[in-house]
């Protein structure tokens, strides 16, 4: 093949999807740990939110299983700066999970079985932007992607979608997290490209 | 929350000559010489033998024994991060003074 001027394609840019800063395509899911891969059995899986005054609230996966769900087909973008279009799960949303909870903290501290953590605000878990979702494209999540069951925050960097998730602590003041604590933004806007502190 | 004590697959990771290079640009020594002592479960052992997860955000090296966390290392375009607080020590060997 010759070399193809690109006027024979029109402008890229109305081709290409269009991708925050700094990103690129990638059409297979890599597979990012920060370690071990916990192997939760779903008769032992349990998630609970914790609130700023102590009170514990807990779902079993049954519980999970009988609330409503949601289908959504979102974008995801990994700090790592690959990003991946137009993927579908299906989970609970967290504004069912949160409704009766009583709180007015301001943030949260996600936690995961296998110690990880990640820390984001109140707001952005709710009002249709995040879901405890367990199903991938029709199945069951995958352990490495996080199952049976990861938190997806698809407006914020993938690293805020904690996989294998457990519960949320609701704080009156921001703790950072696992990768917040080491270098990594606190809030993680793809779009301002919020990849380190600083940015 | 309490520990969640298993079962867990190991996934993928290297041994600790992985933070070689990136350790080299920071300190002056070959710290994957250096031993290191588990804040966790008190294992003492060389970096070198530490578990390292690189295919994440950022290096993250387990202690063998006990699999909790070591030390983190992010590189950013300007500066890097070392987060050392999994270990309550790290021996250096050095020349004779």
């Amino acid at each position: 093949m010759g070399i193809v001027s690109p006027g024979f394609h029109g402008r890229r840019s109305a081709a290409a999807p269009e991708l925050p800063p700094g990103q690129y395509l990638t059409e297979d899911f890599p597979v990012l740990t920060a370690g071990p891969t916990p192997r939760v059995p779903t008769d032992a899986w349990e998630f609970t939110v914790v609130t700023e005054a102590g009170q514990r609230y807990a779902w079993s996966w049954a519980d999970l299983m009988a609330l409503p769900g949601q289908t959504v087909t979102v974008d995801l973008h990994c700090v790592t700066k690959w990003s991946k279009l137009g993927t579908t799960w299906t989970g609970v949303s967290l504004d069912t999970l949160l409704e009766n909870v009583e709180t007015a903290a301001d943030y949260a501290l996600v936690h995961s079985y296998g110690g990880y953590t990640t820390n984001l605000p109140v707001e952005d878990l709710l009002d249709g932007q995040a879901w405890i979702a367990f199903k991938y494209e029709g199945e069951d999540l995958a352990p490495a992607h996080g199952g049976p069951a990861r938190l997806l925050v698809p407006h914020l960097y993938l690293w805020k979608s904690a996989k294998w998730v457990r519960g949320i602590q609701l704080l009156n003041e921001d703790e950072p997290g696992f990768w917040e604590s080491a270098g990594y933004h606190d809030y993680g806007d793809p779009w301002r490209e919020q990849r380190y502190q600083g940015d | 929350m309490t520990p969640f004590h298993g079962p867990y697959d190991d996934g993928d990771y290297a041994d600790g000559n992985a933070l070689a290079g990136p350790l080299r640009e920071i300190f002056a020594v070959d710290l994957t010489a250096a031993s290191g002592r588990c804040a966790h479960c008190g294992a003492e052992g060389p970096v070198a033998l530490l578990r390292v997860y690189a295919h994440a955000p950022g290096l993250v090296a387990r202690c063998p024994s006990c699999t909790e966390v070591v030390m983190r290392l992010v590189r950013g375009p300007n500066s890097a991060w070392l987060d050392l607080r999994g270990a309550t020590s790290i021996r250096i060997p050095l020349g004779v003074e």
